[in-house]
């Protein structure tokens, strides 16, 4: 993924910092994918983010935490444009500002959002499901006369292998169990062809090992993509979790392995210890 | 067969096409012949009266298709869709006017309501209304129009649901009122009447009558494909998860706005033709058209018939009106009643509408967003 950070022809502009960016393209020069710099969202005075600072290396695979009403669903509201924070930016890579795009514009760029409800079109195919979130163009004009042709029916036919919902394609989407709904959410992000994936907790409601599955899945995607996964539960996170962030009151905690997280004693004090 | 053409013929099944087949045939041949071949004793003769209740519910079944493709499709309620049919009918009405020539009332070039109000000559608006492709454009742009700024306001805002419906409501009353002033330039609450001619041919024959029918129908016809070809797409599929989870589309690099945006101008321009289509029929256009009781009453059609089929908005307009034409000459005083308990029935017992529902056969009603194309 790191291959259209950087470019080299004509029209670049060079940067201050002695490398070339490409205007429009994720520069991330610096390791850090999406930075999260100083953002405040109060509701009616309520601060649900107070100054939240945080970044995301490339190919990273972080875990968020945190006792409810912490800020993990703002701040994911904030990243993909849903809610504009009071004050704060969200940068992806070095160049992009978020805070100013609309919802589709920042999911064309690369970030695509799972909800904590599984939130998939129910009265559409599996297939159509897929065939809708897939990269490609989406205006009117593309979409009236758009004709499927064989290589996105191979990489619709692909991903439905991945997420096991091959024998299940023509079925309306409304249909499946939880668990499989879940996996088609996750599927529709993929074809996205995100740089970073942005998983609300994708184990809710889930069977052990349909937990266990999502968990190899999410590992399988880590170097690919970044991914960011806000979880509650902790074991599901310890399996995965390589990093973690701890927010507490809209600002991080505490930060870092998940071994040195669980025994930090703020974090125990105000979330794993209740 | 080119790719488009071949489109085409896959937008119906075989028992589509004949279906579409019979009511060509119904249109373009039996009526013709059974109104101006058959002499007038005959049993099989056709009268005006059915000619006209005919092509006139065809035009509602316009309508109605016109609602199902933004309701049954996008989830867009519009209570307001009258006001596009009437300013399609304005439209048309003004060149209709313009037609009659000195041979009103009083003998003058201005339309009789213009002299009575003691106008002298033609407001700037009317400029070009004697031409009849002016009269065409017109009725495509300023329904289109119309909707395209009040369209982008609203979903820019994002407006929907009941809100979004309301202010439909709101804005067809205000242009009721708007029409109702002698001083707009409309002739005031008796709108546009006593029509002569269209494109020269006197509207009083039967063979304009049932030239003016056959193009009705075969409008008809042509925007139920257009609209077929339209949710059948990748955009009708885009429409339908509008409806369903629009976060969802939007989050997966839709721009949503956009989409409801095409769907809403374009059910107004296919309004403004239904309108256009009827007034020459009826031989009259007047402001009660954009009462908000008719445009409610377009919503009951496609509630009948059965929202996101398409078909069941033609045949819920064919049902509702062919009921109102006889219940309002049987007992008028029973009519709104009759409404109101059909409009509950379907609710209750019905709720995806007689065509909606497995009435007939026996399938999954997906909508039609699953149906007609390959796996």
């Amino acid at each position: 993924m790191t291959s259209a950070t950087t470019s080299y022809d004509g029209e670049s502009s060079t940067t201050g910092m002695g490398h070339v960016v490409q205007p429009g393209a994720i520069d991330v020069s610096h390791r850090a994918i999406l930075y999260v710099n100083g953002v405040t969202v109060s509701f009616d005075g309520f601060k649900a983010l107070n100054d939240l600072s945080f970044a995301i290396d490339a190919g990273e695979l972080r875990c968020v935490i945190g006792p409810n009403g912490a800020g993990k669903t703002t701040m994911m509201d904030v990243i993909t444009g849903k809610t504009r924070p009071d004050v704060g930016n969200v940068f992806l890579g070095q160049t992009l500002e978020l805070t100013q795009m609309t919802e589709y514009e920042i999911a064309r760029l690369g970030i695509g959002r799972k909800f904590q409800k599984p939130s998939v079109l129910e009265n559409h195919t599996v297939f159509e499901n897929l065939e809708l979130a897939m990269k490609g163009p989406k205006s009117v004009w593309a979409t009236l006369f758009h004709r499927r042709d064989s290589a996105q029916e191979d990489r619709i036919r692909d991903m439905l292998g991945r997420i096991d919902l091959a024998n299940r394609m023509n079925d309306l989407a409304g249909l499946l169990s939880h668990g499989q709904k879940q996996w088609l959410e996750i599927g529709m992000l993929l074809m996205q062809d995100p740089q970073i994936l942005l998983l609300d907790e994708p184990a809710a409601g889930m069977s052990d090992e349909e937990t266990a599955r999502t968990g190899e899945l999410l590992l399988s995607l880590e170097g690919k993509h970044s991914i960011v996964v806000v979880e509650h539960d902790m074991d599901f996170v310890a399996s995965i979790a390589r990093k973690v962030t701890v927010l507490h009151e809209g600002r991080v905690l505490a930060e870092g392995a998940m071994d040195k997280v669980q025994n930090d004693e703020r974090v125990i004090e105000v979330y794993l210890g209740r | 067969m080119g790719p488009l053409s071949r489109r085409v013929f896959e937008l119906y099944g075989a028992r589509g096409w004949a279906g579409i087949g019979v009511f060509a045939v119904l249109v373009f041949v039996v009526v013709p012949v059974m109104r101006l071949v058959v002499p007038d004793g005959s049993f099989l003769h056709l009268s005006d009266y059915y000619v006209l209740l005919f092509g006139k519910i065809m035009c509602y079944a316009m309508v109605a298709l016109a609602l199902d493709l933004i309701w049954g499709y996008a989830g867009i309620l519009s209570l307001g869709h009258g006001l596009f049919f009437a300013l399609g009918g304005y439209a048309m009405g003004m060149y209709l006017m313009r037609e009659i020539g000195n041979e009103g009332q009083y003998r003058s070039y201005l339309p009789d309501f213009m002299v009575f109000l003691d106008w002298k000559e033609f407001p700037w608006y009317w400029a070009g209304s004697e031409y009849f492709w002016l009269a065409v454009l017109k009725v495509l742009l300023v329904p289109g129009l119309l909707a395209f700024v009040f369209g982008w306001f609203a979903f820019r805002s994002r407006i929907k649901g009941v809100y979004f419906a309301i202010i439909t409501q709101a804005l067809t009353f205000a242009f009721m009122l708007l029409f109702f002033r002698n001083d707009t330039g409309f002739g005031g609450n008796n709108g546009f009447t006593d029509f002569k001619r269209i494109l020269g041919f006197a509207l009083a024959q039967p063979e304009t009558k049932v030239t003016v029918f056959a193009v009705t129908g075969l409008f008809l016809i042509l925007m139920l494909l257009l609209c077929r070809y339209i949710v059948t797409s990748k955009f009708g599929r885009v429409l339908a998860a509008i409806r369903d989870a629009e976060s969802r589309i939007m989050f997966s690099g839709y721009n949503t706005r956009d989409y409801k945006l095409f769907v809403w101008t374009l059910s107004a321009v296919l309004c403004g033709i239904a309108g256009a289509l009827y007034v020459p029929q009826v031989g009259i256009i007047n402001p009660s058209e954009m009462s908000p009781a008719n445009s409610i009453e377009i919503a009951i059609w496609v509630a009948v018939g059965g929202r996101g089929t398409l078909i069941g908005g033609l045949v819920g307009a064919g049902i509702v009106n062919g009921a109102k034409s006889w219940l309002t000459v049987a007992w008028p005083e029973l009519w709104l009643f009759f409404l109101g308990a059909l409009f509950v029935i379907v609710t209750l017992f019905l709720p995806k509408g007689v065509v909606g529902s497995n009435l007939w056969r026996r399938r999954s009603v997906a909508t039609a967003t699953s149906q007609g194309k390959s796996a």
